[in-house]
């Protein structure tokens, strides 16, 4: 038995034999082209098999994401200017397969030299042109294997194309040898449910056939195992799939312990949805989305009936709503903001209101309006938060507009580092772990290479996250945690064990979290809290809780 | 010739499915559509990876331009669309 580690996508465990992606076939040495006209249509008709095949998977596909990504696969593989390089290719003396690997090789250096997100495209590309080279040598294209058996499937990454069309029955797990946590895979798998493990070396040395376990938390992978140890996973697996179907109610540990269960809305429409996911209140309103793309800011009325309907979906409950979070990175027509060189780091969030403080002058006295005419338990808090100043002042105009509760939200190690004093102004905090990571280890959000350094397991960041619960403890008030890291379900025991006393994520992550912290006694967390923080990475973190 | 300058509002950029919705509704204008970034060369706009590799974000300003009869509907429409968030609106076959 041999263990690799990668890097965890999607939770969960699966076991079973190993098996490959189909192999792509090598290409043929150049061959001449006699009949210039026959072979641009040979080519031209391999890319639209490969179009064809994309979108009848598509249609067959169940899941709107999966159907999008591989319309948008078809896309590439249907380009103009692609068909129009082949055919150049072809006229200049070059075989229909070599004119699609050479058309498909220039896209591929434009995708890599550009990094980030494009990077992670290349695969898809790859993917296109091993297709289109399969059917024009006559091949079979390259997928997934259909061993009418539960398997493991292992490739260096999987495209769009193949993730479509696993069958669950049969494919129980993911395991890519490339691929970051936003690739592709990733974001593919966590739609399907299919536990996930990328960026695991040595997968592809493995041979076919071999028995293996993934655990989609920790991204460790264990091969060469007894078909008692695969079958002692999957008995693991469909326990916690049932502890999940089953689970219901109020979040809590399985001694009693409370951690409030709260769901991220941006619409009346997302709270409907909240409600009847069994979620105990919304922990974030994000109110941006009516600001956006706006000329003009939108008046007291139709701001009134924006809230009230969010609050009215959520009567009798608590409704966190964040006033409104924009400036710099998500500029806002009407607050007519001049470039800035360092937008995440500029006048945004609460710091809009020290040159427009009539703009959130009016939204507070938006909610405080929609407030009054339902009966949810309404809450307000402030995005972006520094000082113990800037929560005061904020704190003091919620109170002004009539609001009984006013928080800031953690989203800058500064506001973390002095928690206990901002809960001395202040009713409750809420922890934003995005902004709070990206802050934290100065990489930006939006570039894709840095995603280790935000990773919601770095200790680092644990450590802010247990200063804010040790000061929610000291003062008895309401520490909350939203964004990514409350919706990994390996996580919650360690935030309750923090002194998180709620979490808010999207709907269809609450269940796992509910069940995953009903599975642990109270002291259980607080022992995990104090292993994970004195662990050296995120990867000893995700092992000690496993 | 007409053009229109825009900037990108879908908040992943003009990536996956706001370039997809854009390249369809380029492909679709009864006249050829030519989009650009800053310094770089002009791409055109019927074409996903051209349009791919332009790397636009949010908040990124491209110039579209196009010429002959209905150009100006065209370009119009087409930098209407640019400007939405087409991440935040509901997938058409959803």
């Amino acid at each position: 038995m041999a263990e690799l580690t990668g890097i965890g996508v999607s939770a969960g465990l699966a076991g079973g034999p190993l098996l490959r992606i189909a192999a792509v076939p090598a290409l043929p040495e150049p061959a001449p082209v006699a009949d210039t006209a026959a072979e641009v249509e040979k080519a031209f008709a391999a890319l639209a098999e490969v179009v064809a095949d994309l979108g009848r998977r598509a249609d067959r596909a169940t899941d709107a994401t999966v159907a999008e990504v591989l319309r948008a696969e078809a896309m590439m593989a249907d380009d103009p200017m692609l068909r129009e390089a082949v055919q150049e290719g072809i006229e200049g003396g070059t075989d229909a397969v070599h004119a699609i690997d050479a058309a498909f090789a220039t896209h591929r250096a434009a995708f890599e030299a550009a990094g980030g997100y494009l990077a992670e495209r290349v695969a898809d590309l790859d993917d296109l042109r091993n297709r289109a080279v399969a059917v024009c040598l006559g091949r079979p294209m390259p997928g997934v294997p259909q061993p009418g058996h539960p398997y493991v499937l292992a490739a260096r990454d999987l495209a769009p194309a193949d993730t479509a069309d696993l069958d669950p029955q049969q494919v129980v797990g993911l395991i890519t040898a490339d691929g970051g946590p936003t690739s592709h895979t990733a974001i593919l798998a966590r739609a399907l449910g299919l536990p996930a493990v990328v960026s695991c070396k040595g997968i592809l040395d493995v041979e076919d056939g071999t028995l293996v376990t993934l655990d989609g938390t920790t991204g460790v992978v264990e091969t060469g195992v007894s078909a008692e140890a695969v079958d002692a996973v999957r008995a693991k697996a469909s326990e916690a799939a049932k502890a999940i179907a089953d689970s219901s109610g109020p979040g809590r540990t399985s001694d009693g312990h409370a951690v409030a269960l709260l769901a991220n809305v941006g619409s009346g429409k997302d709270a409907t949805a909240a409600a009847s996911a069994d979620a105990e209140g919304v922990g974030l309103f994000r109110t941006e989305l009516l600001f956006l793309d706006r000329t003009r800011e939108p008046g007291l009325d139709e701001q009134v009936a924006a809230y009230r309907e969010v609050f009215a979906a959520m009567a009798g409950r608590r409704v966190v709503i964040r006033t409104l979070d924009a400036g710099a990175d998500k500029p806002l027509p009407f607050l007519h903001q001049d470039g800035e060189p360092n937008p995440a780091l500029g006048v945004r969030g609460l710091r809009i209101a020290r040159q427009r403080p009539d703009v959130l002058t009016t939204q507070l006295a938006a909610i405080a309006q929609a407030a009054i005419q339902t009966d949810a338990d309404v809450w307000v808090m402030a995005p972006m938060v520094s000082t113990v100043a800037e929560a005061a002042e904020f704190a003091a105009a919620v109170h002004a507009a009539g609001l009984p509760k006013a928080g800031v939200m953690i989203e800058v190690p500064a506001a973390a580092l002095r928690a206990e004093k901002l809960l001395g102004v202040v009713d409750f905090l809420s922890i934003g772990t995005n902004d709070l990571s990206q802050y934290t280890f100065a990489a930006d959000r939006q570039v894709g290479t840095l995603a280790e350094l935000l990773d919601p397991w770095q200790p680092a960041l644990l450590q802010l996250i247990a200063a804010c619960g040790a000061a929610g403890k000291a003062t008895g008030k309401s520490v909350g945690v939203c964004g990514e890291a409350a919706s990994d379900p390996a996580l919650a025991p360690v935030l309750a064990g923090l002194g998180i006393t709620s979490l808010s994520m999207s709907a269809r992550a609450l269940p796992a979290v509910r069940a995953s912290l009903a599975a642990h006694t109270l002291a259980e967390c607080e022992r995990l809290a104090a292993a994970v923080l004195d662990a050296e990475d995120p990867a000893q973190a995700r092992k000690l809780v496993s | 010739m007409p053009t229109r300058t825009v900037t990108v509002g879908s908040a992943s950029g003009l990536h996956a499915r706001p370039a997809a919705l854009f390249v369809q509704a380029a492909a679709a204008a009864p006249v050829k559509v030519t989009i650009q970034v800053g310094e770089k060369r002009a791409v055109p706009a019927n074409s996903m990876l051209s349009v791919l590799s332009l790397g636009a974000k949010k908040g990124t300003e491209v110039v579209l331009a196009a010429e002959g009869d209905g150009a100006d509907e065209a370009l119009d429409s087409l930098a209407d669309l640019l400007a939405r968030d087409l991440d935040a609106e509901e997938p058409a076959n959803g």
